[in-house]
């Protein structure tokens, strides 16, 4: 009888370590996890105040990442993907703005303003490198100057 | 009883700060001595009512007094003490009054440490922070009072925001709004120069310090926030360019520029134009980011929640604050000399390219923001800005700022030489590409690491060769040489930090039960067990997750989930082990209720993060050392010259 | 004095009237792009009779309307007296959509959740709701898993479609259909549809 329920024991300590296993991720296979991850980042949850789709846990963006995992799994660009996105739910599900006409203004600003920026400096040292020579001690000056400040006949 | 007080104490603290903000500018205007010399007893007044005010909210919160609505609103009797406290501010109403206090802190330092300074400035001075305060008191008066009533009186208020119950959201908003209020002290000393028509080298000396502690606050701020978002909000992120993030950052950016301004107008009178733009431009973007975090006109995560008439308030203070001093600005600035000359290399064109840099990252953050409200008003539809669009734009802008940190600094004034570069930054520049294309060929090829760790090296290496090589040479060296390298390190560690956890960050999302384990980067993560477990105002699922590394035992994590009774969605606790060179990030997830009793939970090893918060901690210890540089202390003892006081 | 020293200035007041507008708006709100496109086919179950299908092409020739709810959504409790009424005129049919009535909390202990077994309970419990506030559809759709959900857009229920003769979406109503709503944008749209 004891014999027997240690027997039961250790077999049942085996089963335990049996059933221990390396814990599964989430999304089955890791090429289609990766892929739907960078794609999630870059959209937008749409009932959260301020969240991409890979990090929420409504049951929007659950229900969205489902989706998007099998876009993967049937082989779906990118781009394909974003596009069934954006035509259900509109540009608003892009965290990054398409390139368009209607973003010129966001995505090329900086860098004109940049340029701008920089001319109008430029232009700036050169005029008053212009202003600050007119206006420079004469040598005449300068000599008073220096004498007045550093007059050699101190005691 | 307490509660009326403090009630009284912020009506009496309006009327108050409307005479300092107008009796001691026309007195200055007027040279009229008696009125100048009420500047500074209004300010200590106005400083003493508005701290009654601010006790009275916070004995309401300790007390449980429930028949003050903001305390039902936002406290219970069983959160603990300290967030009770930490409650006065952690809703509208009750950071107003925080912004109040603390501009009433600075207000009345102003008035303390400023000795040296003729009255008809400190004047000014005050009186401009006394408008400000009046503007912010009418605010709050009209739409947003704390201490309105509520009748019948709870017997259990709600609670205050589980996410704002961390230690480090009790410092966070403080220390922020130290720094949005600090910017305001450079703004009032802008607008005291303009009115005065007097901007000259000496009103950037009087500046400097109090413009380097608001940068100091902010950036510590700042640090806060971003580390409280890494460990509380479990997805592991520490930025995310939300519109309330972003809303910090301008005036940061704006703050940098216009302290490196600030050396310039002091020390060779030019750019004083420039200068004073940028510190009205700071304090601007602080109400620009108080506007966008109380409208409700922006998606954030940190939005208060809005209200259309205080929206309309704090837009019509911004178009009065902001409007005002730019005309100001557009009628007495043209007048201003230009300083001393200089060259095409030289330390000034330098750090005028940092400004321009700096100003335009500002522009872009601002563009980003805002785009989105902007396409909406325009009635041409509805789109996002985020995380992508800041990181591709940003990040070229902020390329060339970290390159000239190691050229300013060599730079001299006035005239330098590209031989002056050249020559020394040879080895740095070779020592710099090697140790970016090293790193990043040994860890695994990316251009961005290289790039990353290349700048970083070139900052860090281009910084210390100088700074040894005077360390070396015999003489007095000021804090401030410390200031400037601590502080540029800092930034290089900031970097360094970034780029190496965007670089090799590795993470797993899976489903594990007890008992279960998994690897990842060489560690081995093995869940051992979940229990419930109860705290002071809440309940706990805290799961205990055993770290090994090559058989040995690295450490034990314990992410939580917790339930707040007040609120729907569960609060995540992360569960970090820091060192230098990696973080171990677990959160726990969701219970998936499958046979298997499965949760899902993340792991993260994200390497070399902590360097991010060290590289902040760096800049504010050099800010820090900045501002204790002797010249400012020494100031204070210099006797002036009779006839000084007249302005 | 040089011009350019307005420039803030000016940069300013442009900035000033943005954030004026913006004021009006609301940010949360998302306009569907679906509108003015064909309605997305589908074909489910129906609430009842419980071996039936509906698809959307069989409302053709009418102008109707799709309502996306669920018995587990406090706005609907509040749309529904609304809705109730408004079928009461017969104006046009009005078809609901049941949106992931059922939920993965509510699995059976221990036994496996089968498809059957959640149509089942999402229709017992829309049925038993139906029946205590009345019933303003002509049929229900059960959305059981949110596909379709996701093909119209739908981020968060209520939310409310009017389809005209052709099958082309022509309004979408986020959130709760109420009384002003029905008659500024609702009623309008379907007399003008109804007269094409």
């Amino acid at each position: 009888m004891g014999a027997t329920a240690l027997l039961l024991a250790l077999l049942m300590s085996l089963a335990g370590f049996c059933l221990a296993k390396e814990a599964v991720e989430i999304g089955e296979e890791p090429w289609v996890e990766a892929r739907m991850l960078k794609l999630s980042e870059e959209l937008r949850c749409l009932v959260c105040q301020n969240e991409t789709l890979a990090s929420s846990r409504a049951e929007l963006a659950n229900d969205l990442r489902v989706e998007v995992r099998n876009l993967v799994k049937q082989g779906k660009t990118d781009p394909e993907i974003k596009d069934y996105l954006v035509a259900r739910y509109g540009d608003f599900v892009l965290y990054r703005p398409e390139v368009k006409p209607l973003t010129w203004l966001l995505w090329f600003g900086p860098f004109a303003v940049l340029l701008g920026a920089a001319g109008m400096g430029w232009l700036y040292l050169r005029a008053r490198k212009r202003h600050t020579a007119r206006n420079a001690l004469s040598a005449h000056d300068r000599a008073r100057a220096e004498q007045l400040l550093n007059p050699v006949d101190r005691p | 009883m307490i509660v009326e007080l403090g009630h009284y104490a912020l009506i009496l603290a309006l009327l108050v700060a409307l005479l300092q903000g107008v009796l001691p500018l026309v007195g200055a205007h007027r040279h009229n001595w008696h009125w100048q010399s009420l500047a500074r007893p209004a300010a200590v007044l106005q400083f003493l009512l508005i701290t009654l005010s601010f006790a009275a909210l916070a004995y309401a919160f300790q007390a449980n007094d429930f028949s003050v609505l903001y305390v039902a609103e936002h406290s219970n009797t069983r959160l603990p003490a300290m967030y009770r406290f930490a409650a006065v501010w952690g809703g509208h109403e009750g950071s107003l009054l925080l912004w109040l206090e603390l501009l009433a802190v600075w207000t009345v330092s102003v008035a303390l440490f400023s000795r040296q300074m003729p009255l008809a400035m400190v004047a000014r001075v005050i009186s401009v922070l006394g408008l400000i305060s009046t503007g912010f008191l009418l605010f709050v008066l009209t739409t947003s009072n704390p201490f309105e009533r509520l009748f019948p009186i709870p017997l259990e208020g709600k609670d205050l925001n589980p996410l704002l119950q961390d230690p480090g959201l009790v410092i966070h908003p403080p220390m922020l709004y130290m720094g949005y209020v600090g910017f305001s002290v450079a703004f009032a000393f802008a607008i005291a120069a303009l009115l005065a028509g007097r901007l000259d080298v000496t009103w950037a000396r009087w500046s400097r310090p109090w413009t380097l502690v608001a940068w100091v606050f902010l950036s510590f701020g700042i640090g806060l926030g971003s580390w409280w978002a890494y460990t509380e909000l479990g997805w592991g992120g520490w930025w995310f360019w939300d519109p309330v993030e972003n809303a910090s950052l301008m005036p940061w950016l704006c703050g940098t520029a216009l302290i490196h301004s600030l050396m310039v107008t002091e020390k060779r009178g030019s750019f004083k134009a420039w200068t004073v733009l940028l510190a009205i431009s700071a304090f601007s973007l602080s109400l620009l980011g108080t506007f966008l975090v109380r409208s409700g006109v922006l998606n954030s995560v940190h939005a208060f929640a809005s209200d259309p008439t205080r929206g309309v308030f704090i837009l019509i203070f911004l178009a009065v604050v902001v409007g005002s001093s730019l005309s100001l600005f557009a009628w007495r600035a043209g007048a201003v000399s230009l300083g001393g000359e200089m060259a095409w290399v030289s330390r000034e064109s330098v750090l005028l390219a940092n400004s321009v840099l700096l100003v335009v990252a500002t522009a872009a953050v601002l563009l980003g923001t805002l785009y989105p409200m902007v396409i909406d008003a325009l009635n041409l539809g509805k789109l996002s800005v985020g995380p992508p669009y800041f990181d591709t734009v940003f990040v070229p802008l902020m390329v060339p700022v970290f390159f000239l940190m190691v050229l300013g600094v060599r730079a001299r004034w006035r005239a330098s030489t590209l031989q002056e570069w050249l020559h020394p930054l040879r080895r740095v520049g070779v020592l710099s590409l090697l140790t970016g294309a090293l790193v990043a060929a040994y860890l695994g090829w990316s251009w961005g690491v290289a790039l990353g760790m290349a700048l970083g090296a070139w900052v860090v290496f281009g910084t210390l060769e100088p700074a040894i090589e005077r360390l070396r040479k015999p003489g007095r060296i000021p804090l401030s040489f410390y200031a400037m390298h601590c502080a540029h390190l800092g930034m290089a560690m900031v970097l360094i930090g970034v780029t190496l956890v965007k670089g090799y960050e590795l993470e797993k999302d899976v489903r594990i039960a007890a008992g279960d384990t998994i690897t990842l980067g060489g560690y081995t993560f093995a869940l051992q067990k979940v229990t419930e477990v109860p705290g002071p105002n809440y309940v706990a699922k805290r799961a205990e997750v055993l770290v090994t590394r090559d058989g040995q035992t690295v450490t034990t994590l314990f992410p939580e989930k917790r339930r707040y009774p007040s609120s729907a969605m569960p609060m995540t606790e992360a569960a970090i082990d820091t060192n230098l060179w990696r973080d171990l990030y677990v959160s726990l997830g969701e219970p998936l209720n499958n046979p298997a009793q499965e949760w899902s939970m993340r792991f993260y090893i994200k390497p070399f993060l902590s360097w991010i918060w060290l590289g902040v901690l760096m800049m504010v210890l050099g800010g820090l050392l900045g501002v204790s540089d002797r010249r400012y202390r020494r100031a204070a003892a210099v006797p002036l010259p009779a006839g000084a006081t007249a302005a | 004095m040089r011009k350019i020293i307005l420039l803030p200035l000016i940069l300013f007041v442009l900035l000033l009237g943005f954030l004026a507008i913006g004021l009006r708006r609301d940010p949360h709100e998302i306009p569907s792009p679906l509108v003015n496109r064909v309605a997305p086919p589908f074909s489910l179950s129906t609430l009842q009779p419980e071996q039936a299908l509906f698809s959307p092409e069989a409302m053709r020739g009418k102008v109707w309307m799709l309502n996306v709810w669920a018995t587990w959504c406090a706005a609907c409790q509040e749309e529904h007296p609304v809705l109730v009424s408004f079928a009461q005129e017969g104006l046009v049919p009005l078809v609901g959509l049941s949106y992931k009535e059922v939920q993965a909390a509510d699995a059976p202990e221990g036994k496996p959740f089968t498809p059957e077994a959640k149509l089942a309970l999402a229709r017992q419990r829309s049925l038993a709701w139906l029946r205590a506030k009345g019933d303003p559809y002509s049929l229900v759709a059960m959305d059981l898993d949110g596909r379709v959900g996701i093909d119209y857009g739908v981020y968060g229920v209520p939310e409310t479609y009017v389809i005209d003769k052709q099958g082309v979406i022509r309004y979408k109503q986020i959130g709760a259909v109420t009384p002003a709503v029905l008659a500024e944008k609702i009623r309008p749209l379907i007399q003008e549809l109804n007269r094409s």
